[in-house]
C-alpha cells in the first residue's frame, strides 16, 4: 500500500516537472539559438550558418534596446515601490481588521485579475487624457498598478493576518517611537511578504503590453513593445536577442528569491484567515 | 521612584453595554509592588495597558506623581510592560531584545553593550547574549523580557501574569528574581494575575477587582483573614459559610452560640472561617467546640481534607495529616473554631 503510494507520489513528481520543462524551458531554446542564427530554414533540425549579427544589432545604440530596458526597469521599479507603499495600510487592513463593507473592498481589488485589462484601460485612457497622463512614463507606471496592486494586496493580507500587533504595543513600551516601531519590529517581520507581493508586483509590470501600448501611445516603448515591433516585421533572430535580455530579469529575481517562494515563508497565504 | 495614582478610571468597549473596567481608584505608593487580581476577563490587563498608554480610557485620569499622564504618549510615559507572552522580537538576538530600550533613547552603542552585560548577569543568563529567542527556554525567555524592561530604569513596570507561564519550581526563583531586582531599584511595580496564591507570594498589597469593579485592596493577608463578602472570600479559597445573626459578640446559627472576635458586625450575616482554621480533636479548654461527624476524608499529601457534617451544615477543614491519622469516614470528632479565626460577612 505504501510502496503503491508512494509510485504514485513520484509518478506525479516526474510528470509534473516534465510538464513544466515543456511549457517554460523548451519554448526558449529556438528562441535562444535564433538568436545566434544567419538564417535557419525548414527542415534543418539546426541553423547552416551561426553568427553573432542579431546580438551586435541588439547591443547597438541604434536599436534602442538598451534605452528600452532601462525604462522598463524604470517603470517596473516605480510600479512595484507604489504598490508596496499602497499594499501594505491595504493588506493591513484586510488582514487585521473587521469592518463594514470589507468583502467590497476585496472584490475591488481582486477584480483587476478577473476583468480584462483591456475593458478598463478605456475609461482610465479618457480620464487620463483630462489630466495630462497620457503619453508619458508616469502615467504608464500608475496604470501598470491596476494589475500589479492584487498580488501584492492578496500577499500582504495574508502576512497580517498572521501578524501580532502586539509586538508594536511592546516597542512603543519601551521607548519606541511610531516610525521607529514601524522600522524596528513591524519591517522585519512583514519583509517576507513584501518580497514576494514586490516580485510578483515588479514580473507583472514588466510583462504589461495592452495597459503600456494605450497609456503610452506608443511613445513610452517598454521591452515587450520593441519585442512585438521585431517579431511583427518577421526578424526572427533580433526577436530572440531581445527575448533572452526580456526573460533575463525574470530569472535573476527568481533565483535571488527562491527560498521566500517556499510555501514555509507563510507570505504565500492569500487572504489569510478570510 | 514614582507614586501611581489611579482615579475613577473607567473603559467602556465600543459596542459593549457593560464597562470593562468600572471607576478605579488606586493609590499605588512609591516603590511597591502591587497586583490587580482577578478572573479573566475582570479587566486587570486592561487597566495596564491604560496605564500604559497603549489603550485610551474611557474616563478617568491616571496621574504619575499627581501629574496626569493622560497626555503622554506611551514612549514618553516611563512605563515598560511586559507582556504575559513576553514578545521577544523574534529576528533579533537576545543581546539587541535587551538592548532595544536604549537604543530607542540613542544610547551610544558601547554603552548599551556594557549594560546589556551588566543586566543579563543580573538575571543570570550571563553567556546567552547571542543566542535567538527561539533558543531559550520559556523561563529564559521571561528573564530577557525582564531584562528589556529594568534595563530602561523605568518609572513604572507593568507585568501581565509574570509567573504563570512557569513551571512549580521555576516559580519560586522567578518570583525572587522579581521582587529582589525590584526592590533594590526601587521601582514602582504592578502585575496582574488570576492566581490568588501568584499575587500573595509576590505582592505588597493585593487590589481584587471581580467584573471590572475594585472589591478589596488591601495587604495579602488580610484577604484570608478579613475579605470583605462572601465573593471575595470564595476567590481566596474560602469553604465555610454558615448564615445565622450576629450581635457583635456572639454569632447564633445552626452550629450553636460562637464567640467572636474583636471589630465583628452586628446584623444577619454570613460566618466565614478558613478550612485550615478548624482544630480537630479538641479539647473542653478550647474555644467554641462542636460535635462533628466526618463525612469524607481525601489524602493530598501535605494535608489531609475532612468533610464534616454539624447538624445539617457542611464544613471544610483541612489539617496536618499526622494529626487525623486514626480518624476515619463516620467518625464523631471535637472540633474548634477559635474566635481570632471567625469573621462575619454582610448579608
Amino acid at each position: 500500500m505504501v510502496g503503491k503510494e508512494s509510485f504514485s507520489v513520484r509518478s506525479f513528481r516526474v510528470l509534473t516537472g516534465i510538464v513544466l520543462i515543456t511549457w517554460l524551458i523548451l519554448p526558449l531554446i529556438p528562441l535562444a539559438i535564433w538568436s545566434f542564427a544567419k538564417g535557419w530554414f525548414f527542415p534543418d533540425l539546426l541553423p547552416k550558418r551561426w553568427s553573432m549579427q542579431a546580438w551586435d544589432y541588439a547591443l547597438s545604440d541604434t536599436a534602442g534596446v538598451i534605452d528600452s530596458l532601462w525604462l522598463t526597469i524604470g517603470i517596473s521599479l516605480a510600479a512595484t515601490a507604489l504598490s508596496i507603499l499602497v499594499g501594505i495600510p491595504a493588506g493591513r487592513a484586510l488582514g487585521m481588521y473587521k469592518f463594514k463593507g470589507k468583502e467590497l473592498v476585496e472584490l475591488l481589488i481582486l477584480a483587476p485579475t478577473i476583468v480584462p485589462g483591456i475593458a478598463v484601460v478605456l475609461g482610465i485612457h479618457s480620464v487620463f487624457i483630462s489630466m495630462g497622463l497620457n503619453n508619458t512614463v508616469s502615467g504608464v507606471i500608475l496604470v501598470h498598478l491596476i494589475p500589479t496592486l492584487p498580488y501584492m494586496v492578496l500577499v500582504m493580507s495574508g502576512i497580517f493576518a498572521n501578524y501580532d500587533p502586539s509586538f508594536e504595543a511592546q516597542a512603543r513600551s519601551l521607548g519606541a517611537s511610531p516610525i521607529k516601531t514601524f522600522w524596528h519590529v513591524t519591517l522585519p517581520a512583514i519583509m517576507p511578504g513584501i518580497i514576494v507581493g514586490g516580485l510578483f508586483a515588479f514580473l507583472v509590470s514588466w510583462s504589461q503590453y495592452i495597459l503600456t501600448l494605450l497609456i503610452g501611445g506608443g511613445r513610452v516603448v517598454t521591452l515587450p513593445l520593441l519585442l512585438f515591433n521585431f517579431a511583427t516585421s518577421g526578424r526572427n533572430d533580433i526577436t530572440g536577442a531581445i527575448g533572452m535580455i526580456y526573460i533575463l530579469p525574470g530569472i535573476i529575481i527568481l533565483l535571488l528569491t527562491a527560498k521566500h517562494l517556499s510555501g514555509r515563508s507563510g507570505a504565500v497565504g492569500g487572504f489569510g484567515q478570510i | 521612584m514614582t507614586h501611581v495614582s489611579i482615579k475613577e478610571l473607567t473603559k467602556i468597549y465600543p459596542g459593549s453595554a457593560e464597562p470593562a473596567l468600572d471607576q478605579l481608584s488606586l493609590e499605588i505608593p512609591t516603590g511597591e509592588l502591587t497586583a490587580l487580581l482577578g478572573p479573566s476577563g475582570c479587566g486587570k490587563t486592561t487597566t495596564m495597558k491604560m496605564i500604559a498608554g497603549l489603550l485610551a480610557q474611557t474616563s478617568g485620569d491616571v496621574l504619575f506623581d499627581d501629574r496626569s499622564v493622560l497626555n503622554d504618549r506611551p514612549e514618553h510615559r516611563g512605563v515598560v510592560m511586559v507582556f504575559q507572552n513576553y514578545l521577544l522580537f523574534p529576528y533579533m538576538s537576545v543581546a539587541d531584545n535587551v538592548g532595544f530600550g536604549l537604543k530607542m533613547r540613542k544610547v551610544p552603542k558601547p554603552e548599551i553593550d556594557r549594560r546589556v552585560a551588566e543586566i543579563l548577569e543580573l538575571v543570570k543568563l550571563p553567556d546567552l547574549g547571542s543566542r535567538r529567542p527561539s533558543e531559550l527556554s520559556g523561563g529564559q525567555q521571561q528573564r530577557v523580557a525582564l531584562a528589556r524592561a529594568l534595563i530602561v530604569q523605568p518609572n513604572v513596570l507593568l507585568l501581565d501574569e509574570p509567573l504563570s507561564n512557569l513551571d512549580a519550581h521555576l516559580r519560586f526563583e522567578m518570583r525572587d528574581l522579581i521582587r529582589g531586582l525590584q526592590q533594590e531599584m526601587g521601582i514602582t511595580t504592578i502585575f496582574v494575575t488570576h492566581d490568588q496564591e501568584e499575587a500573595v507570594v509576590l505582592a505588597d498589597k493585593v487590589a481584587l477587582i471581580l467584573d471590572g469593579r475594585l472589591k478589596q485592596y488591601e495587604n495579602a493577608d488580610v484577604f484570608y483573614k478579613r475579605p470583605i463578602d462572601e465573593a471575595t472570600a470564595r476567590f481566596f479559597g474560602g469553604q465555610n459559610f454558615v448564615s445565622g445573626k450576629s450581635n457583635g459578640l456572639v454569632f447564633e446559627s445552626a452550629l450553636g452560640k460562637l464567640a467572636l472576635p474583636e471589630g465583628a458586625i452586628s446584623g444577619s450575616g454570613k460566618l466565614t472561617f478558613r478550612p485550615e482554621n478548624i482544630r480537630i480533636n479538641a479539647t473542653k479548654t478550647d474555644e467554641n467546640t462542636l460535635k462533628a461527624v466526618v463525612n469524607e476524608r481525601i489524602f493530598l499529601g501535605t494535608q489531609t481534607r475532612l468533610r464534616l457534617v454539624v447538624g445539617d451544615e457542611k464544613l471544610d477543614a483541612i489539617a496536618n495529616p499526622n494529626e487525623v491519622e486514626n480518624i476515619s469516614t463516620g467518625d464523631s470528632v471535637n472540633i474548634s473554631l477559635p474566635a481570632s479565626s471567625l469573621w462575619v460577612l454582610p448579608k
